[in-house]
């Protein structure tokens, strides 16, 4: 499972440029799957159990994301230095000095134009990549070309750090609950979406096209557990989050139920969330068509949209034991 | 000289002389309507005021096509009678506030005439003249004589002008792109199924090109628009690396903007088409704004959509200017890349 991991979180694919850790994904589940498919936008849907549910079976769609934030060249200079604009959420504090690689392979570093005061932090519009071209001629990257944190994968037992764990580990939760759901009674989409970080616009048009009965997301979620963090309950190593709400989603009250009873009755250790900023691919799932009961398992993460974001194993393996006690019986709302 | 003839000047001048307010296309799509009848399998006006136009190939395996360009323009709302011909306004869609004093405007369906007026030079201090002029502070001022109301649009009352190898007027963002679709209709490939969506309210939302998509449910589109060229030089000197676009460029393919990350198989595909046909063309440079593109792709269950930007100067502003030739590259570009679009395009996976 580390090693898998390991493969995941150190695949690029920023948003919109999925392809990469389609093929890693799709090279796992295509075995343990009862269809597989892509769609427009580049989700990569995997059904499991019956196509055709009865009264019974429900039609359940679990989204995990599989793009990162990342970074977009926007003008290469004269002298071959690339100017550029980011992909969803990235900080400019945690841009100095990086090292990034671009979908086409090519590695690049990341430094700014000097700064008025020596700790100031630099803007965007100041930076720049070198992938150590001399001009504009001999740079091997064009306008438009993507780029995401190189970072290799770190184990430290319990702990564990890489740069897009967010979403890699809800793909490895999603792909090892595949892996243990022997049999199902219910008609179950994993839905590895695409373009999550700019908008949750790839879980809109997979649910708009699954419409399904019943559906959440698998996704990291903050951290309260670390020197001056405040007034947010959740702790690495405590088990995986049930999300009650979000910045963009309140989780509905039956799917809360069904996750807390299913985790208790299964001795799952868990922890209730309640997130004020931002969302995840649940909140597209929620507001599809006519509306659908959604909510969220969350992996507690910390440093999220850094290039060393940290989960704990035992959260990653429990999170998998609630997925699949989800999913292996029929569900009554 | 490009090939743009004297009755596409004289479209283009129509439409950029015509008041289209978002949420008050009326007068823009009369004109568009005249033009696109003679053309079309089917033609509608759908619930928002958009107009939707089919024209069916005749070929096998056809892919079914949605072009896509706004109606509307920015502009103005009137909002309260102050009385002597006095009212305050408030802006629809993204204006600078900076660059209106001092600017005419035409008022309501029967263009009345008017001024956004400001105190003059003689009676205001240093001070007052290095800050900017609120919104809340300025009226559009018709004089007693004037009918408006409250509710009534106004736009820049700017002239369509040819100077040379440019065009100045208002509303170029978008009627540059209405006259492209409607020469596209014209010259419509038998290997696609064009639909067409002339849509309303972009400018504050993208708000009629989301139900345009979700009627036709197309196999792919294409959004045609009008974006900036902010290429001048900079004046502390060194390299403008901030530009979007640049003027005499051709038409200016999007990969990235705040509403869409652009499908790469069509940005590839536009690419290469330019290459072989020769149409000079550019990447806009990734950043934030957006185009009908973020309402399309994310319409149903998908579609995989591009936009292409006519670049022009001072856009949103009393005046535009792009250049002719960039209207003809940008005609000339997506018009050859109907021709070659095959079911194959979208049989690989998105990359």
């Amino acid at each position: 499972m580390k090693q898998l991991l390991q493969k995941l979180t150190e695949t690029f694919s920023p948003s919109g440029y999925e392809a990469a850790i389609r093929e890693v994904i799709r090279a796992e589940v295509e075995p343990l799957a009862d269809e597989i498919r892509v769609d427009a936008l580049g989700n990569l849907i995997v059904r499991k159990g019956p196509s055709t549910g009865s009264e019974q079976a429900k039609k359940i769609m679990v989204a995990a994301h599989m793009d990162e934030i990342g970074l977009i060249a926007s003008h290469i200079d004269e002298n071959g230095f690339i100017r550029f604009t980011t992909i969803g959420g990235v900080y400019p504090q945690m841009l100095m000095g990086a090292r990034v690689r671009f979908y086409n392979g090519i590695p690049g570093i990341l430094y700014t134009e000097p700064l008025d005061a020596p700790t100031d932090t630099p803007s965007i519009e100041k930076m720049f990549i070198d992938v150590g071209a001399k001009s504009r001629a001999d740079c091997p990257i064009k306008i438009g070309e993507v780029a995401a944190f190189e970072r290799p994968f770190l184990d430290l037992g319990d702990r564990l750090v890489a740069k897009s764990m967010d979403d890699r580990i809800g793909c490895l939760v999603a792909i090892e609950a595949l892996r243990a759901l022997k049999s199902t009674p219910n008609e179950v989409y994993f839905v590895f979406t695409t373009q999550e970080e700019v908008g949750t616009r790839g879980a809109e048009t997979s649910a708009f096209g699954l419409d399904p009965d019943l559906g959440f997301s698998l996704d990291v979620t903050g951290w309260g557990d670390t020197p001056g963090r405040k007034h947010f309950d959740i702790a690495l190593g405590k088990g995986p989050a049930i999300k009650i709400k979000d910045g963009g989603m309140l989780s509905d009250p039956r799917i809360i139920q069904w996750m807390v009873k299913t985790a208790e009755a299964n001795g799952i250790p868990y922890q209730r969330e309640v997130l004020l900023g931002g969302t995840t691919d649940a909140r597209a799932m929620q507001l599809v068509r006519a509306g659908v009961p959604v909510g969220c398992i969350s992996i507690p993460c910390r440093y999220v949209h850094s290039p060393s974001e940290m989960v704990d194993y035992n959260d990653v393996q429990n999170a998998v034991k609630l997925t699949v006690a989800l999913l292996e019986n029929s569900v009554e709302l | 000289m490009p090939n743009i003839t004297e009755k596409q000047f004289e479209l283009l001048e129509k439409l950029c002389n015509a008041s289209a307010v978002s949420g008050d296309e009326g007068e823009v799509r009369k004109i568009i309507l005249e033009e696109v009848k003679p053309h079309a399998d089917t033609v509608k006006v759908d619930a928002l005021g958009n107009v939707l136009v089919t024209k069916n190939g005749s070929g096998e395996k056809r892919v079914k096509v949605m072009l896509d360009c706004h109606m509307d323009e920015v502009g103005f709302m009137l909002v309260s009678d102050e009385g002597d011909g006095l009212y305050r306004f408030e802006l629809v869609g993204g204006i600078d506030v900076r660059q209106l004093p001092g600017k005419q405007v035409l008022v309501g369906k029967d263009k009345i005439p008017g001024v956004i007026g400001a105190r003059p030079i003689h009676l205001t201090t240093t001070e007052e003249r290095r800050k900017k002029i609120p919104l809340d502070s300025l009226r559009i001022d018709i004089g007693p004589a004037g009918k408006a109301k409250p509710g009534d649009r106004a736009t820049f009352a700017t002239r369509f002008k040819r100077v040379g190898p440019s065009i100045m007027a208002k509303a170029i963002d978008n009627r540059l792109g209405c006259v492209i679709l409607i020469d596209l209709l014209k010259t419509a490939p038998a290997n696609v199924d064009l639909c067409l969506s002339f849509s309303v309210q972009e400018e504050i939302g993208l708000r009629g090109a989301k139900v345009a998509a979700f009627h036709f449910a197309p196999d792919m589109a294409i959004a045609i628009d009008a974006t900036p060229a902010n290429d001048l030089p900079l004046h502390e000197g060194g390299e403008n690396t901030f530009y979007n676009t640049k003027l005499g460029g051709g038409p200016a393919i999007y990969t990235f903007d705040a509403g869409t990350l652009n499908d790469p198989r069509l940005i590839r595909f536009l690419a290469q088409t330019g290459d072989e046909a020769k149409i000079p063309y550019q990447f806009r440079q990734p950043g934030g704004g957006g185009t009908d593109a973020g309402a399309i792709h994310r319409s149903r269950s998908g579609v995989p959509t591009v936009s292409v930007s006519v670049p022009h100067r001072y856009t949103h502003s009393a005046i535009s200017l792009a250049r002719v030739d960039d209207w003809d590259n940008t005609l000339a570009l997506i018009s050859a890349a109907l021709k070659r679009i095959t079911p194959e395009l979208l049989q690989t996976d998105r990359p």
